[in-house]
């Protein structure tokens, strides 16, 4: 059962938690958390910081393993089995707080490297992907450039770029744009809206409430380890179902 | 005509051009003011700075007639050295083939001397950058090391054959140093990455190996690999004496070099781990292309520490009757009629290693500054 084929099924969700929960130590970070996020769903996770969300996405691409529930991936469930989180990490991209470029190597080599090395990509057909890529993110220019010498927004712009080199089903984004300064958050916004805007099914954790209004298909708030409230962007907007949901959005909302 | 009012007192102002930016002051100290502000800015700094001059002053011209002006160079005969009251350098003059080749026969010198030409020019061409590709380094390596053994072992082309036992001096020194780097540093990375591995008996192997080789002294290694070793080997088989030295110079380096290793391995963020590990990468591709190029460019300086200490070790050849540079020139310096001089021998051998030193421990700079260490 752990090994199932990819499910062919265009209407069962690519990513499915049931019952998760996760504890770090004594610590419970995660309860009882149920998700189902469908092809070409855009999912955004907001709450305040300790709340698990992080985790929740972490443990989609087993940066983090849970210890209790199913996780369910493309139909490759996660357990301990190492092929099944190769797998899955292959069809999963994520992007980070901190953007978690390679410092030794130049851009374009950060985004050659994965596919050369898992997809054994000839060297040709990695560069040219690349390129097209860079181009996507409006930086073909930077591309012999190493990391450090580029801006925040750029950097993150690159890390995006990298993660969809390996051509992924889903795109996870943890807090993409919380280290960047106000000035360039718009322009790492802006290239997750365009991917939003091509079919990529996204799982977002952001506090931008403005770029959640405009993309996200589903909100989610988690606070203290579960789910709060879920509901369509609309919804969730004008008429937030719980009193901790409410809270948190005006605190967030007001400045 | 009357005036503009002038603006209220709270409006604000607006910079109307852009400044223009005059070049920034020139500043010349004088020498005298440089002296008052580093020799002599404060009492107890005046103080020592007088006791260092006066110390030069009685030092220097001492030294320097010791060195160059009373010393004898080239003489046979150790009564002249007695005769004049300068250094004797005459020693090296005279014994400089024993100390730099051991017991090497005499009329086949020429033979490590080339192989020291050639090891040297290897090392050179791979601490290159532009040659570090594995098309360049590992044939050059292969080829080098085939023909400095037939240099050195000889019984092909018509040379001379000899053996390990026979091999002494800089040469010695030499292939100790090469080999023990050659056998170490791989079982370091091995070392350093168990050590950090998730699998309990990988890394409690690691952990107990290094621990016990670490705690135990280099001669004691070494007595252990040269004989009682060969103890546990099927009768029959015997490997060579330097063979064995070098194996135990390599382990006992390796152990040290792990911990430095792991040192650079914690220093890198978790943030590029979970990087490779979220593009799909698998273990050792992540390990080689991600992980290892940044941690050695970290601890580079404590790599080379090591490295140099390991360079200096090799005169524990002598545990197993080996002369390299430094054991021979104790043994050319007891000749009774040049023993008054082993001041001279020994300066000029701790030249020697200065030079080997120094050249190794500029090139830790020259590769920590083409890394870019300390401007990220």
């Amino acid at each position: 059962m752990a090994d199932a084929a990819p499910t062919t099924d265009a209407l069962a969700p690519i990513i499915r938690l049931t019952s998760v929960s996760k504890w770090f130590g004594s610590f419970q970070a995660l309860r009882n958390v149920d998700l189902a996020v469908g092809r070409g769903e855009k999912v955004v996770v907001c709450g305040p910081s300790g709340s698990g969300k992080s985790t929740m996405i972490r443990c989609i691409n087993r940066l983090e393993s849970h210890q209790r529930g199913r996780i369910v991936v493309d139909g490759i469930e996660l357990t301990d089995n190492l092929r099944n989180i190769e797998s899955v990490r292959s069809e999963v991209g994520m992007v980070f707080q901190a953007f978690n470029l390679f410092p030794h190597l130049t851009v374009i080599d950060n985004l050659t490297l994965a596919p050369m090395l898992v997809r054994r990509m000839p060297k040709q057909d990695a560069a040219d992907l690349a390129m097209d890529y860079l181009k996507r993110v409006r930086i073909p220019e930077q591309a012999f450039k190493y990391p450090g010498q580029l801006s925040g927004g750029q950097q993150q712009r690159v890390a995006i770029a990298r993660s969809l080199c390996m051509q992924p089903k889903i795109m996870l984004f943890d807090e993409p744009t919380s280290a960047l300064d106000p000035e360039m958050i718009k322009e790492v916004l802006d290239v997750m809206v365009e991917l939003a805007e091509s079919g990529m099914t996204m799982v977002v954790v952001t506090h931008e409430m403005g770029f959640a209004r405009t993309v996200a298909d589903k909100m989610v708030f988690m606070d203290d380890g579960e789910i709060v409230e879920e509901a369509p962007t609309e919804a969730f907007f004008d008429r937030p179902g719980s009193e901790r949901t409410r809270l948190f959005m005006s605190q967030i909302l007001t400045h | 005509m009357s005036r503009a009012p002038s603006p209220p007192a709270d409006a604000g102002w607006i910079q109307q051009r852009k400044p223009s930016e005059p070049p920034p002051p020139v500043e010349r100290i004088g020498f005298l003011r440089w002296l008052r502000d580093n020799l002599f800015s404060s009492v107890p700094n005046s103080i020592i700075s007088v006791l260092g001059i006066i110390a030069l002053v009685y030092s220097v011209p001492r030294a320097v007639s010791w060195v160059f002006i009373d010393s004898v160079w080239y003489t046979a005969d150790p009564g002249t050295c007695r005769a004049a009251g300068g250094a004797c350098w005459a020693v090296i003059t005279e014994k400089h083939r024993v100390m730099f080749f051991g017991l090497y026969p005499f009329e086949e010198h020429w033979r490590p001397f080339l192989a020291l030409i050639l090891y040297l020019g290897t090392l050179v061409i791979s601490a290159m950058p532009r040659f570090w590709r594995w098309r360049i380094l590992l044939p050059l390596w292969i080829a080098a090391t085939a023909a400095i053994l037939v240099l050195m072992l000889g019984g092909v082309f018509g040379l001379r054959p000899l053996e390990t036992n026979d091999w002494g001096g800089l040469p010695l020194t030499m292939v100790v140093f090469t080999g023990t780097m050659v056998i170490g540093t791989p079982i370091a990375v091995l070392l350093a990455l168990g050590r950090r591995s998730d699998m309990p008996v990988i890394k409690t192997i690691c952990v107990i190996f290094i621990e016990g080789v670490r705690a135990v002294p280099l001669v004691t290694v070494l007595f252990c690999a040269a004989v009682v070793f060969p103890l546990l080997l099927p009768p029959g088989i015997t490997i060579d004496k330097l063979v064995r030295v070098i194996i135990g110079m390599g382990i006992f380096f390796a152990c040290f070099q792990a911990e430095v290793i792991r040192g650079g391995l914690q220093a890198i963020p978790r943030g590029q781990y979970e990087a490779a590990d979220s593009l799909g990468l698998r273990y050792w591709q992540k390990t080689r292309k991600i992980i290892l190029p940044q941690a050695i460019r970290i601890v580079i300086p404590g790599l080379m520490n090591h490295v140099i200490s390991s360079f200096k070790n090799s005169t524990y050849v002598i545990i197993v009757g080996l002369f390299d540079i430094l054991n021979a020139t104790s043994a050319s310096v007891a000749d009774p009629n040049w023993i008054a001089y082993y001041t001279e021998a020994y300066l000029f051998v701790a030249f020697v290693y200065f030079l080997g030193a120094f050249a190794l421990s500029r090139y830790s700079q020259f590769l920590e500054q083409r890394f870019g260490e300390g401007r990220r």
